[in-house]
């Protein structure tokens, strides 16, 4: 008995540690951020400061242009996710269900282009949009974040297409429905959790993204929240507590679009793990 | 109800061919069983018929009209899966719904079908509910209603038993025999279950190899298979087979084994010293009497009757007799063979006939 008190102890305060260390970050993003500035410096170790205020919540969005950096994230990211979903969805759906010509060539086309990084290919990428005016746009990230986030997701929508059974397809089609009915109306919602993980996975990608973002965007009107962070940081200091504010507020979106998927991705990622 | 015709079909993978020039006509309402073993071709002749799969050469024609090339939905057939294949995001009574809604058939026309369907397979409580919350009989069962609301032009069956227990599975069997029976549907069901086969077919359609192996009603398959494969295959415990040369002694026909001989009570017509596989099912050995003596090795009693395994000069037999009889392991028990029970197959497996009908599978295929 003894032993399994220590044993479940021993667990929990594994299990306790790895919590803090992953969350402590968090923490201490929202705790500056509620530190006034005159206490920033002074009680910049404590766990907590003795006054705290939304002052820098308030600076952020009523005297920054993080109300716009935001806006233009949201577009961007949900765009992205967006057009990444149905992408990867008819790619997973076509690499899981048909065989055709230079199929496994294709696949490890895909997985090649995961495989360098992606620094690589900032210049080239600038020097191919700039011509074409996508530059300083939103819509020239939304095409680079898709072609990116498109392959992966594809593999990952592939295996959730993978673990549905055949011979539900093969019954509507007996049913008297067309291939493109039967995928509507009877594979469609049973990957909708897979689609909503995937859109879930590629929008915080997007949405975090900073390379390609700082160096594609330099005009602030088509600047994303990353970006916009940097302008906290000035020549002769950084504005700690605005950034940290401005932070926590991006946290938000993610946080309310993982809260509506969530019933959704955990039963999509069993379902993609556990055939049958 | 409509006669499905298949004509010369092939199936070919690149280059590897799983099924060669089938052909089989199966008359309106009838109920055929394919049955083989695994890998047999049995569930892609079926599929094909279906229309899942495509046909590499010859033809199907249902109901007199060639299909060949339709897909699925044109063919007007309904089809029960082995995993059932029931849409798990949909109620039982939209499953069964879906292919009338399809067909833009009228709300009342959907909801009498369904009822009807309901009431017939018992499934009047459970039109609510989700596949997931059903059990294997009631999927099965939602499986079968889901194939009857349409009245479609024939019924198709892939193994649609193997996934249910055993009680389960014969109680099935006999409510898809009895639903044939009141709908007079033409059916094909696919099994590897021997059973299933002589038990719910009209004609069965044995299958070896992509080759039909015989085709014929139940009891011709089991009172005269056409070769070793059908032999073997059909009938629990299997036939016993054992090597033997013809000759004759005396002037009388004679089977020779290596420690005992057979007279037979007709002369086959064979070359003297021709090679023979030697079958005779083990209802059919005669126990307790006869002139051959053997040794009982297992005693395996099913309550019906027993299965005695048994050493005959060296050659393993199997003898099933209703009687209760005192068997004693190791002890010798006296044996007989009807010479009218025997099946004689020559050196490529073919049942060597009493002269008149010759029912090999090189005619038949």
């Amino acid at each position: 008995m003894p032993r399994r008190i220590f044993y479940w102890s021993a667990h929990y305060l594994l299990l306790g540690l790895y919590v803090l260390f992953a969350l402590f970050p968090l923490f201490w993003l929202i705790k500056v951020a509620l530190t006034p500035n005159d206490l920033l410096y002074s009680q910049g170790i404590r766990l907590w400061p003795s006054r705290t205020s939304l002052e820098h919540f308030r600076f952020v969005l009523t005297h920054s242009e993080f109300p716009l950096f935001f806006r233009n994230s949201l577009i961007v990211s949900s765009t992205t996710a967006v057009t990444v979903a149905l992408i990867s969805s008819a790619c997973g759906y076509a690499l899981s269900r048909f065989s055709f010509r230079g199929k496994p060539l294709l696949v490890a086309l895909m997985l090649i282009t995961q495989m360098f990084p992606l620094v690589m290919l900032v210049a080239p990428m600038f020097r191919l949009l700039a011509p074409l005016g996508l530059t300083n746009s939103l819509t020239g990230l939304v095409i680079v974040y898709s072609a990116f986030n498109a392959p992966f997701a594809t593999l990952l929508m592939q295996s959730f297409f993978d673990a549905i059974p055949k011979e539900l397809e093969e019954a509507a089609l007996i049913d008297g429905a067309t291939r493109f009915g039967a995928f509507r109306r009877v594979i469609l919602p049973l990957t909708l959790p897979g689609i909503a993980a995937t859109g879930g996975f590629v929008f915080t990608a997007a949405w975090s993204e900073l390379l390609f973002a700082l160096m594609l965007n330099s005009s602030p009107q088509a600047s994303t929240f990353p970006v916009g962070l940097l302008s906290f940081v000035s020549k002769f200091s950084v504005d700690f507590g605005q950034m940290m504010a401005a932070g926590v507020l991006a946290l938000i979106p993610a946080c309310l679009f993982f809260v509506l998927i969530q019933r959704y991705l955990v039963r999509g990622l069993t379902a993609g793990a556990v055939k049958g | 109800m409509s006669a499905i015709d298949i004509t010369g079909v092939s199936k070919r993978y690149g280059t590897t061919a799983v099924l060669h020039e089938i052909t089989l006509a199966v008359a309106a309402g009838e109920f055929v069983v394919l049955v083989g073993p695994s890998g047999c071709g049995k569930s892609t002749l079926l599929r094909m018929i279906a229309g899942l799969e495509e046909v590499s050469a010859g033809e199907i024609r249902i109901g007199g009209r060639p299909v060949t090339n339709l897909p699925p939905k044109a063919r007007d057939i309904a089809m029960v899966f082995q995993s059932y294949a029931l849409y798990p995001h949909m109620s039982v009574a939209d499953n069964m719904a879906y292919s009338l809604r399809l067909r833009r058939t009228s709300k009342e026309g959907v909801e009498t079908a369904i009822n009807a369907a309901a009431v017939k397979l018992g499934l009047g409580s459970l039109l609510e509910r989700k596949p997931g919350a059903l059990s294997g009989g009631q999927r099965q069962r939602v499986a079968m209603g889901r194939a009857i609301v349409r009245r479609p032009k024939a019924f198709l069956f892939d193994e649609p038993l193997s996934n249910l227990d055993a009680r389960l599975r014969e109680h099935m069997r006999a409510e898809i025999k009895k639903l044939h029976r009141e709908l007079g549907a033409t059916s094909i069901y696919v099994t590897h279950d021997q059973i299933e086969a002589m038990t719910l077919a009209d004609r069965i359609v044995a299958m070896n190899g992509g080759h039909v192996q015989q085709v014929g009603s139940p009891l011709e398959l089991y009172d005269r298979p056409a070769n070793l494969f059908v032999a073997g295959f059909i009938g629990s415990p299997a036939m016993n087979m054992f090597p033997a040369l013809f000759s004759h002694c005396q002037g009388r026909p004679t089977l020779v084994h290596a420690g005992f001989s057979l007279a037979l009570d007709h002369d086959p017509a064979l070359a003297e010293g021709a090679a023979l596989t030697v079958g005779i099912r083990p209802e059919h050995i005669l126990l307790g009497a006869g002139p051959l003596q053997s040794v009982v090795d297992l005693v395996e009693p099913t309550g019906l009757g027993t299965i005695a395994h048994l050493t005959l000069a060296g050659t393993a037999l199997r003898a099933f007799t209703l009687a209760r009889l005192p068997l004693t392991i190791g002890a010798c028990v006296a044996v007989d063979m009807p010479p009218c029970r025997l099946h004689l197959f020559d050196a490529d497996g073919d049942r060597v006939d009493r002269g008149t009908r010759e029912i090999g599978a090189r005619t038949l295929a």
